[in-house]
C-alpha cells in the first residue's frame, strides 16, 4: 500500500504548483488542479480504506496496524529517533476518508462561492496545504509526526481566517486563533517531550517495560498533550478563536473549523487512547468533564447568537465536547465494559463531519444569496432557495438526533456511553442534547421561516446557489441520510475487535423525546412571524439573555487578563527593563568605545615611522616584562 | 679563535642602526636602505648560529642564501612602488604618505 | 687574550662595517646612503669569507652589492627631486628614535651577552660547494629544493609584479 504516500505528496504539489505560480495562473485553471488532486486523493483514500478493511482481521480478531511507508528522519540516539512515515489503522482510515471527502466537497463548492474573489489561487493553494497538513496529522506514525503536521494545520488555520487580510477582523481573528491555538500547542510541546523523555520514544505504543518506570510522568504527559487538544478543539477556556475564525471564508469554515481540524484534539485522544485508559484514566475523566462543560456552555451560549456562522461555531464547540465526553467516560478499553465511548466518539466524529460541514456549506449559499451573516437579514428564504432548504434540514435533523439521520446513532452511542459511566452525565448530556435540538431548529426557523426581511430581499432577491455550491450539499445530505446505517462498531472499537453497534431503546427513546422537545419548543418561539415569547423570555431574563449573547464575557476576562494584568504588569515593566537596563547597558558600550576610539584616533597617524615608533616600543615592552619574570 | 659574541655584537649594532635610520630619514629610499641593513644584519645571525652552534648543518647557511634572494625581491617590488608613488607625487616624502588612516 | 690575525681582520670588517651603517642613516646625501650600504655589504660579504662561507660571500656580493646597490642607484637617479637632501631632523623626533632604538639595542646585547649559547666550536675548513649543491637540489630531508622552487617562483613574480606596478600607463 505505498501508493498511500499520494495521498500525502499530491495536495503539497498542489500547493506547491499553486502557490508558486499564483496569479499567473488562471484561477479556473488553479481551482481545476486543486479539486482534480483533491478528487484523486479521496479516491485514493477510498481505495485505501476499501482495501485496508477489506484485507481482513488478523488472527486476535483486530484490524492489523499498518506502517506501508516509513523513513528515519531525525535519530537522536540509538533509541530516541523521529520518523516521518504512514501509519494505518481503523481510525486514521475513517479520518482519511472524512478528510478527503469534505476537503474534495470544499474544492467544488469554493469555485461557486469564491467566484471573482482576488486571491482565488491563494485560496486554492491554501487548501491543498491544509489538506496535505490534515492528512498528514492522521496518519503521523508518531507523536512528533503529529505535532509536526499539528502545526501545519494550525498555520494553514491562520492563513485561511486571514484570507480576506484588508479586512480588520480578519485579521484579528487570524491572530487570535494562531495565539490562541499556539499557547495551547505549548502545553502539547512540553508533554511531548515529558512522553519523550520517560518512555525513550515518540511512539504511540511504547514498550510497556519501559512505560512501567514513567509511571508517575505519564499522566503529567498526557494532560499536558490534551491541553494541546483543548486548543485545538475549541474546549472551554480556550475556545475563544472558533467563534472569531468564523472571518474566514465559509467554505473553509465548514473544512477547517466544523470537520476536520478542530476534532485533531478528540483524535489526539483518540489516538492516546491506549496510554489513556491504561496509565492514566482519572486524566481521561477530567477531560470528561471540561468536554462536558464546554458542551453545556457553548449550547447555551449558541442559543442566542444572531450571526448564524456564529452559532454553528458554537454547535460545533458543543458537539466537540460530545465527542471529548464520549472518550472521557471510558472506564476500559473493551467495548462492552465501559469502552463504548471511544466507538461512539469516533462514529459521532465522522457523522459530525458530514452534516456540520453540510451545515456550514448550507450557510455558505444563504450568505451568499443575502450577503449577511445576521439572522435579522433572513427569515421565509424556503420559498427562493429550495435546495439549501432541503439539505439544511437534514442536517438540522441529523445534528438534533432524529432517527433514521446519522446523528441520533452517533448520539444515541455517546449518551448510553455517558449512562454507563453515570447517570449525572448522562442526564446532563441528553439535555444538552436538547438544547442542540433547540438552538439549531432556532438557526433553521430563523433563516428559512419566521419573519422575512422585506425590504432587503425586494431590493436584492435571494436566489439558489449555483450548482457548484448545490452539488456538495446534496452529496453531504445523502452521506447524512445513510451514515447512520453503518456498521461502525465492526470497523472501529476500543480494543479493535468487531463490536455490533445495538440501540439502547431506552437512551434512545429519551434523546428521541428530548430532541423532540427542544423541536417543538423552537417551532412553537420561532417558527412563526411574530416572536412573542422568545422576545418576552428575553426580557423577562435580559441579564442571562445579554451575559449569554456576549459569551459570558469570556472574550472580556481574557481582554482584562491579557491587557490589564499580563501586559500591563508584566510586560510593562520588562519592556522598560529591556529598554534602560539592557539596551542602556549596550548603548553605553558602545559609547564608550566610540569615546575611546575617538580619544585615541591620533595615534593613527597614518605616518608609517610612528608606527614603526610604536611597534618597538611596544616589542620592548615586552622584552623588559619577559626580563623581569 | 674570534668569539661568537663579538659577531653578534656587530649584527645588534648594524641592526639597531637600521631601526634607527627607519624610524628617523624622510625619504623612502632611505627607509628602505635602513631596512636593508636590518636584514643583513640578521642574514649574518644565522650564518654565525650554522657557523659556531651546529657546524655539521646548513640550515643557517640556506636560510641566509635564501634571505638574500627574497630581499632582492623585496626590494625590486618596493622600488617598483616608490617609482610609481614619485609618478603620482614628484617626490618620496615618507610624510606626505599619510592617506592610509582611519 | 691573544692577538691573531683573525682577530685583526674581524677588528677592520667590523669597524668598516659599523661606521659605514651608521653613515648609510646619518648622511643627508641619499646617493652617498646608497654607497655607505654598498660598504656594509662588502663588509658583510667578508665576514662570510672569514667564517669560511666563501658561497655565501659570493652570492651576498653578487646579489646584493652587485644587484641591489645597483638598483638602488638607478631608482635614486630616477626620483630625484627637491627634498632629496634630508631637511634637519627634529629634535623630538630625533630623540625619541634614538632614545628607543639604544634602549632597545642595551636590551638586546644584554639579552645577548648573558645567554648562555650550545658550547660554540669554530673548525676551519671549506663548506664544499659540491655539497650546497646537493643540499640545495635534493627532495629527500635536509634538502631545499621546495624552498628554491618556491623562491624561484616569487622571484618571477615580483619580476612581473615590478613590471606591473612602475610601467607607465
Amino acid at each position: 500500500m505505498e501508493y498511500t504516500i499520494l495521498i500525502l505528496l499530491l495536495p503539497l504539489l498542489s500547493f506547491i504548483l499553486t502557490g508558486l505560480l499564483g496569479t499567473r495562473l488562471k484561477p479556473v485553471a488553479a481551482g481545476t488542479f486543486g479539486t482534480v488532486v483533491t478528487g484523486i486523493v479521496a479516491a485514493l483514500s477510498y481505495w485505501t480504506a476499501f482495501s485496508y478493511f477489506s484485507a481482513g482481521r488478523n488472527a486476535e480478531g483486530v484490524f492489523p496496524t499498518i506502517i506501508p511507508w516509513n523513513t528515519e528522519w531525525l535519530p537522536f540516539n540509538s533509541n530516541l529517533q523521529i520518523d516521518l512515515g504512514i501509519l494505518l489503522d481503523p481510525i486514521s482510515v475513517m479520518m482519511l476518508v472524512v478528510i478527503s471527502t469534505v476537503s474534495f466537497m470544499v474544492h467544488i463548492y469554493s469555485f461557486g462561492y469564491m467566484k471573482g474573489e482576488t486571491g482565488f489561487q491563494r485560496y486554492y493553494s491554501f487548501l491543498s496545504l491544509f489538506t496535505m497538513s490534515m492528512l498528514g496529522l492522521v496518519v503521523a506514525t508518531n507523536i512528533f509526526q503529529m505535532y509536526i503536521f499539528w502545526e501545519l494545520v494550525g498555520v494553514s488555520s491562520y492563513l485561511l481566517i486571514g484570507f480576506y487580510y484588508t479586512k480588520k477582523e480578519a485579521i484579528a481573528a487570524s491572530k487570535k486563533a494562531f495565539i490562541v491555538t499556539r499557547f495551547a500547542d505549548l502545553g502539547f510541546l512540553i508533554g511531548i517531550l515529558i512522553y519523550g523523555f520517560y518512555t525513550g520514544s515518540f511512539s504511540f505504543t511504547p514498550d510497556s517495560a519501559v512505560i512501567g518506570s514513567a509511571k508517575v510522568f505519564l499522566p503529567i504527559a498526557l494532560g499536558l498533550m490534551f491541553v494541546g487538544g483543548a486548543g485545538k478543539s475549541a474546549m472551554f477556556p480556550l475556545h475563544i478563536w472558533l467563534p472569531d475564525a468564523m472571518e474566514g471564508p465559509t467554505p473553509v469554515s465548514a473544512l477547517i473549523h466544523a470537520a476536520t481540524m478542530v476534532v485533531a484534539g478528540v483524535y489526539l485522544v483518540a489516538r492516546m487512547f491506549p496510554l489513556f485508559i491504561g496509565y492514566a484514566p482519572e486524566v481521561l475523566h477530567v477531560t470528561a468533564y471540561v468536554g462536558a462543560f464546554t458542551a453545556l456552555y457553548a449550547a447555551i451560549v449558541a442559543c442566542v447568537q444572531s450571526d448564524i456562522k456564529r452559532v454553528l461555531a458554537f454547535s460545533t464547540i458543543s458537539q466537540i465536547g460530545f465527542m471529548i465526553v464520549a472518550l472521557g467516560v471510558c472506564t476500559s478499553s473493551d467495548p462492552h465494559e465501559g469502552g463504548l465511548g471511544y466507538m461512539a466518539s469516533m462514529f459521532h466524529l465522522f457523522t459530525h463531519a458530514m452534516f456540520k460541514a453540510l451545515l456550514f456549506l448550507g450557510a455558505g449559499c444563504i450568505i451568499h444569496a443575502v450577503h449577511s451573516n445576521e439572522m435579522s437579514a433572513m427569515g421565509g428564504l424556503r420559498k427562493y432557495m429550495p435546495v439549501t432548504h432541503v439539505t439544511f434540514l437534514i442536517a438540522c435533523l441529523a445534528i438534533a438526533g432524529i432517527w433514521p439521520l446519522s446523528g441520533f446513532f452517533s448520539k444515541d452511542e455517546i449518551l448510553a456511553a455517558c449512562f454507563g459511566f453515570s447517570p449525572v452525565m448522562g442526564w446532563v448530556m441528553t439535555f444538552i442534547a436538547g438544547l442542540t435540538a433547540f438552538y439549531m431548529f432556532r438557526l433553521y426557523y430563523g433563516i428559512f421561516w419566521g419573519k422575512e426581511n422585506k425590504e432587503l430581499h425586494a431590493e436584492h432577491t435571494p436566489h439558489e446557489a449555483p450548482l457548484t455550491m448545490t452539488i456538495p450539499l446534496m452529496f453531504l445530505a445523502a452521506v447524512t441520510l445513510a451514515a447512520g446505517w453503518i456498521p461502525f462498531g465492526e470497523f472501529v472499537s476500543s480494543n479493535g475487535q468487531a463490536y455490533h453497534i445495538h440501540i439502547d431503546i431506552k437512551v434512545a427513546a429519551v434523546s428521541l423525546c428530548v430532541a423532540a422537545a427542544g423541536i417543538a419548543i423552537a417551532t412553537w418561539m420561532y417558527m412563526r412571524e411574530d416572536r412573542k415569547v422568545a422576545d418576552g423570555l428575553a426580557t423577562r431574563f435580559s441579564g442571562l439573555h445579554k451575559a449569554a449573547y456576549h459569551r459570558f464575557y469570556i472574550d472580556e476576562i481574557y481582554q482584562f487578563i491579557t491587557h490589564r494584568i499580563i501586559f500591563a504588569c508584566i510586560s510593562t515593566p520588562i519592556a522598560w527593563f529591556d529598554r534602560h537596563v539592557v539596551d542602556g547597558f549596550m548603548n553605553m558600550l558602545a559609547w564608550i568605545s566610540n569615546r575611546i576610539s575617538w580619544a585615541i584616533k591620533g595615534m593613527q597617524s597614518g605616518y608609517v615611522q610612528r608606527y614603526g615608533i610604536w611597534f618597538l616600543g611596544g616589542a620592548l615592552g615586552i622584552a623588559i616584562v619577559l626580563l623581569l619574570i | 679563535m674570534v668569539h661568537m659574541e663579538y659577531y653578534l655584537i656587530v649584527s645588534t649594532i648594524m641592526m639597531f642602526v637600521g631601526i634607527y635610520g627607519f624610524l628617523t630619514r624622510r625619504n623612502l629610499l632611505a627607509m628602505l636602505i635602513s631596512v636593508e641593513l636590518i636584514l643583513n644584519s640578521v642574514d649574518i645571525n644565522f650564518v654565525v648560529f650554522n657557523r659556531f652552534l651546529f657546524p655539521g648543518q646548513l640550515e643557517g647557511f640556506f636560510f641566509a642564501l635564501f634571505a638574500i634572494g627574497i630581499s632582492a625581491a623585496e626590494t625590486a617590488v618596493a622600488i617598483a612602488i616608490i617609482i610609481n608613488i614619485y609618478r603620482n607625487m614628484r617626490n618620496i616624502q615618507v610624510k606626505n604618505l599619510d592617506k592610509m588612516k582611519w | 687574550m691573544n692577538i691573531t690575525l683573525d682577530l685583526i681582520v674581524f677588528a677592520v670588517l667590523a669597524l668598516f662595517i659599523i661606521v659605514s651603517s651608521v653613515m648609510a642613516v646619518t648622511t643627508r646625501r641619499i646617493l652617498r646612503a646608497a654607497t655607505y650600504l654598498l660598504f656594509v655589504l662588502i663588509g658583510t660579504a667578508g665576514i662570510y669569507f672569514q667564517l669560511n662561507y666563501s658561497f655565501l660571500g659570493a652570492v651576498q656580493l653578487l646579489v646584493y652589492a652587485g644587484g641591489i646597490t645597483v638598483l638602488y642607484v638607478f631608482s635614486i637617479l630616477l626620483t630625484s627631486s627637491e627634498g632629496d637632501q634630508a631637511e634637519k631632523l627634529k629634535k623630538g623626533k630625533f630623540a625619541a628614535g634614538l632614545t628607543a632604538t639604544l634602549a632597545a639595542l642595551g636590551i638586546c646585547l644584554f639579552v645577548m651577552l648573558k645567554h648562555k649559547f650550545l658550547n660554540p666550536v669554530f673548525e676551519h675548513g671549506e663548506l664544499p660547494v659540491k655539497e650546497i649543491g646537493f643540499a640545495l637540489m635534493s627532495p629527500e630531508k635536509y634538502g631545499y629544493v621546495l624552498p628554491f622552487e618556491v623562491i624561484s617562483v616569487l622571484l618571477l613574480a615580483c619580476i612581473i609584479g615590478g613590471i606591473l606596478i612602475a610601467r607607465k600607463r
